[in-house]
């Protein structure tokens, strides 16, 4: 293009070029590809923890849930009923993005990239606390929790909320942070969801 | 050639002895008859006719520094200036004009052919010391330009208070097109390719553009008339970021025919330090190219240029917060979460820009006093910005957008006495395209943007010492836009109501819509230059000006990592109008010299973002800003003086204050620029190999003026919720910086004169937090670096 610029000896030659370029490049930008809105896999929509007694009762299911992401409408928050007295259940978390079609499972991918997550389970009020599970699966590749997995056992009556927080690449070597404590964690928070407990 | 002939007569008159009173006389030489009449000479503070035989004497000038200017049409001018200490007898040589493109485009003295706002400029001396910096870090040295930063890499200039979409950048006559909404988006440029920048304060510049309310910054490339050829490279080494970088150029200049600039910088650089810790992952590297090529016949002249800037730049890891709570803990304790060794390796989040440039101009003579010019240029931007995601994502940018943009200008100029007129018209389209493939809802819609504008400035000369000028323009502005919207946002925007014309098409939870807009703006500016004889210059200017709502303005809906904030743009925004009025006062004394700028700037429908509550998500709660108007005012004053000392000692200040506030709610604006104060002594001896000392201290106050949008969220301490304040209002504390800068000149090789230079900023390693940066939540400033400089000049 540089050495064509030298033969435009005309000034009109010169122009009627330059506006050819502009049409044509300007045609040419109409990429717009507009068809499918924007396919968000990554985004997690529904946090549903159920904690099942070891006395084979029913189990009890929180579930939190927000299908507009970051849009203006509030979650949904429901607990399927009360815990009850001096019993022991055993919880696990799972993660879900409802917006895919079919419905993503997302806790497998957290499994997999488990030295990169953890979950922190927070109480406040008289609950007593959530301790991680001790299964194998409930670790990561460097023995460090991940914590899916949690154990409730309840004595007295006691009211008061969980708070379930998803972190994203925490220092899980921080000071009790692998004892559950979210203090010293850091990391990205991915999902933090808080749900109305009641022991009776 | 002006500075090979100060040298000439340093040499030559130091010599002489000392009268009061002196002559100076001579002839003008050119190769071609000149007209007498066109002819105009300044010496000091007279202006001297030429005779028949095209000679000059002035007479009865006093012993000290003094200024000859001479112009005639059609040629190039002479600006020198001589130390008269006897009389002299000396010939000027006036030789054709080659380069019409800057008359046409940009004054050889000013920018804007509005005399009545005093241009600031960056020379070359000061674009070479920052090298290995930005054009931001550069700008800074001007009163009034201050930097919005996120990081060290990301800096965007500020002038009096504004920033962003208010602030055009003009690179070689081409209004950069970089998504520069963005306040992470850097200008896409190499400072290197500068040969001198310019700042226009203001919507003066009704060349440029229309909507530069807050002003204009104007980048001239390197361009040679002069027959030869001649090669820069410049090797810069910085301990901060153990990196560094290369840039070379070289330049073939010519009157006639042929010539041809070309230049490569490269830079890499590592993770920067702050004085107590590591800044994790604010390694960055460019990549840059640029190259023209001209040639001149008698009557025009024609140039394809192009340019790439590619970089990739780390953004500090500590900064991506999930949610408030993450952000809260991140302030209150005051170190960056993630603190790890330093490295080189730029990890996520990291943003990776593309901007071309390719353009063509022809400019034509119509006769000795009017020109034509012809401008077309492509710009395509490419910006990836990718985000801590999991698994897989990470590789997938987060954030994906093609920028395009045609333009052609054809500018207009004639010159005739005491008259200058420029007018022109400029058309463009643009193109932007998100890609969807990020699995993210883009921030920024696909848009198709046409834009027409047309303008007339003039300028007239009542006489030597008194000028006037006005111009006015129009624009025309129209943005066809495709974007989804969640049901559940474009209804809690009340769009449903408003809007309903926009929804296309029902995808489930989304609707389709394809918002149009269209704006007819008038701009105009107008003001005078009076100078005495006694040295005293006063310029006066009003302008006006309108700008649109940019993209992120009206479509933005979505959280902003860096701030913890969801930021809601809004479809009913209008335009801003700005009105402007600044003054400068200047005055010259023998050894002193200062500039004293106040300005008043009333914008109406000023565009901003406001706090209105909160929003839950499955993250937690996050506080809502949204995109209002208001009606803003700001007023301040910016400072300049120089102090000669001595020969060998000068001193020079910087000050500039700026207060916005917010008319209708009485409350301050954010993002205010604090008083800063900046002194510098220089010692500087031509016989030391050039020896130049250079101590700078940069004061920065702390900004007492500003909205207070703190807000509070619950922290779980001790199995109880407690209530936490997070304080993203409060500015930083003052803090005081000192930087050394030194070179010296050596003429080591057969026509290669090396320059090696010393620096080193923030001397005593001061611990501090800037306000206009974004990561200021986050981290601190960088500590001590120094800097070598090698350059040599072939």
């Amino acid at each position: 293009m540089k050495t064509t610029i030298l033969k435009f000896q005309n000034p009109l030659k010169f122009c009627a070029v330059a506006l050819f370029a502009t049409l044509t490049f300007s045609s040419c930008s109409n990429d717009d590809d507009v068809s499918t809105p924007v396919n968000e896999e990554e985004l997690i929509t529904t946090v549903t923890a159920i904690y099942t007694p070891t006395d084979g009762s029913t189990a009890i299911t929180l579930l939190y849930k927000d299908l507009d992401g970051e849009g203006a409408n509030a979650p949904v928050i429901t607990v399927s009923s009360a815990f009850a007295k001096n019993k022991t259940y055993n919880g696990t978390v799972t993660f879900k993005n409802e917006l895919a079609s079919p419905t993503e499972d997302i806790t497998p991918e957290i499994v997999e990239e488990g030295v990169d997550h953890q979950l922190f389970y927070q109480i406040t009020g008289s609950l007593n606390a959530f301790m991680y599970g001790s299964a194998a699966s409930n670790f990561d590749s460097n023995g460090n929790p991940v914590g899916l997995q949690t154990v409730f056992t309840t004595s007295d009556a006691a009211a008061g909320t969980l708070t379930i927080t998803l972190r994203h690449q925490p220092i899980k070597t921080g000071v009790n942070v692998a004892n559950g404590d979210i203090t010293n964690a850091a990391g990205s928070t991915d999902a933090e969801v808080s749900f109305p407990i009641i022991v009776e | 050639m002006s500075k090979k002939i100060l040298v000439f007569f340093c040499f030559v008159v130091c010599t002489n002895a000392l009268y009061s009173q002196h002559t100076i006389s001579g002839k003008i030489i050119s190769k071609e008859p000149i007209s007498a009449s066109d002819t105009h000479i300044h010496i000091g503070n007279k202006v001297i006719n030429i005779t028949v035989d095209d000679s000059f004497t002035a007479k009865n000038l006093p012993s000290r520094k003094t200024n000859i200017f001479i112009s005639q049409l059609g040629f190039q001018s002479i600006d020198t200036i001589i130390n008269l200490k006897s009389d002299l007898v000396i010939n000027f040589e006036l030789k054709r004009l080659a380069n019409k493109l800057a008359e046409v485009v940009i004054h050889h003295t000013a920018n804007s052919p509005a005399k009545s706002t005093i241009d600031q400029q960056i020379q070359l001396h000061t674009i070479e010391q920052f090298s290995n910096q930005s054009l931001g870090d550069a700008l800074k040295n001007l009163a009034g330009v201050s930097t919005l930063k996120s990081g060290n890499a990301v800096v965007k200039p500020i002038i009096n208070g504004l920033y962003g979409s208010r602030v055009p950048i003009i690179n070689n006559n081409v209004r950069l097109e970089d998504q520069q909404w963005g306040t992470e988006h850097a200008p896409n440029f190499d400072i290197n390719a500068a040969q001198k920048i310019t700042v226009i304060k203001g919507a003066s510049g009704l060349q440029y553009s229309g909507d530069a309310i807050g002003g204009l910054v104007i980048i001239e490339p390197t361009n040679s008339l002069k027959d030869t050829l001649f090669g820069k490279t410049i090797l810069n080494l910085d301990s901060n970021g153990k990196g560094g970088s290369l840039s070379t150029s070289m330049h073939k200049g010519n009157d006639n025919g042929l010539r041809w600039n070309a230049l490569a910088t490269y830079k890499y650089m590592g993770d920067k330090q702050a004085p107590n810790y590591v800044l994790s992952n604010t390694g960055n590297r460019e990549i840059n190219f640029s190259g023209d090529l001209t040639y001149s016949g008698k009557k025009y002249e024609a140039t394809a240029f192009y340019s790439y800037y590619k970089s990739v730049i780390g953004i500090l890891s500590a900064s991506h917060t999930g949610n408030v709570n993450d952000l809260c803990q991140s302030i209150n304790n005051k170190v960056p979460s993630i603190i790890t060794d330093f490295t080189y390796s730029i990890n996520n989040p990291k943003q990776d820009v593309t901007h071309h440039i390719a353009k063509f101009n022809f400019n034509y003579e119509l006769d000795e006093t009017a020109h034509l010019s012809f401008q077309y240029s492509y710009q395509y931007n490419k910006r990836l910005e990718f985000d801590v995601r999991r698994s897989d994502y990470n590789d997938m940018a987060a954030l994906d957008l093609d920028l395009k943009t045609n333009t052609l200008n054809i500018d207009f100029r004639k010159e005739e006495h005491d008259w200058k007129i420029k007018s022109g018209i400029t058309t463009s389209a643009q193109n932007n395209y998100a890609d969807p493939a990020t699995g993210i809802r883009p921030l920024i819609p696909n848009y198709n943007r046409i834009d027409f504008g047309m303008y007339g400035i003039a300028n007239y000369n009542f006489s030597n010492s008194f000028s006037i000028d006005g111009g006015v323009r129009y624009d025309y502005s129209k943005i066809d836009a495709t974007k989804y919207y969640q049901k559940s946002r474009w209804d809690e925007r009340g769009y449903d109501a408003t809007f309903p014309q926009f929804a296309v098409e029902d995808f489930g939870t989304q609707w389709l819509t394809k918002p149009t807009f269209s704006f007819h703006n008038v701009s105009a500016s107008t003001g005078f230059h009076k100078r005495l004889d006694n040295g005293w210059h006063f310029y006066s200017n009003i302008s006006f000006a309108s700008r649109n709502p940019n993209p992120s303005e009206f479509f933005s809906d979505g959280l902003h990592h860096a701030t913890g904030v969801i930021e809601l743009g809004d479809l009913n925004l209008d335009k801003e109008q700005s009105t402007k009025m600044a003054v400068t006062i200047k005055k010259v004394f023998d050894e002193f010299s200062f500039e004293f700028n106040p300005y008043y700037h009333s914008i109406k429908d000023y565009i901003f973002l406001k706090p209105v509550g909160f929003e839950t998500t499955i993250r937690g709660a996050f506080p809502v800003w949204e995109y209002q108007q208001t009606d803003a005012r700001l007023f301040g004053v910016d400072v300049q003086t120089q102090w000669n000392i001595s020969t060998n000692w000068q001193h020079s200040l910087a000050l500039a204050y700026v207060n916005g506030k917010d008319k209708n709610q009485d409350a301050p604006l954010i993002d205010m620029p604090p008083l800063n104060i900046n002194n510098k002594i220089k010692f500087h001896k031509s016989a030391w190999h050039d020896l130049l000392l250079e101590l700078k201290s940069e004061l920065v106050l702390k900004q007492n003026q500003y909205p207070d949008n703190n807000f509070y969220t619950n922290i779980i301490v001790d199995n109880e919720f407690e209530s936490v304040l997070v304080d993203i209002s409060t500015p930083p504390p003052a803090y005081q910086l000192l930087h050394f800068y030194s070179e010296m000149k050596f003429n080591t090789f057969k026509n290669t004169a090396t320059t090696v230079a010393f620096s080193v900023q923030n001397i005593l390693n001061t611990s501090y937090r800037d306000y206009l940066n974004r990561q200021r939540f986050f981290a601190d400033e960088i500590g001590r670096s120094f800097q070598i400089q090698l350059k040599f000049n072939y």
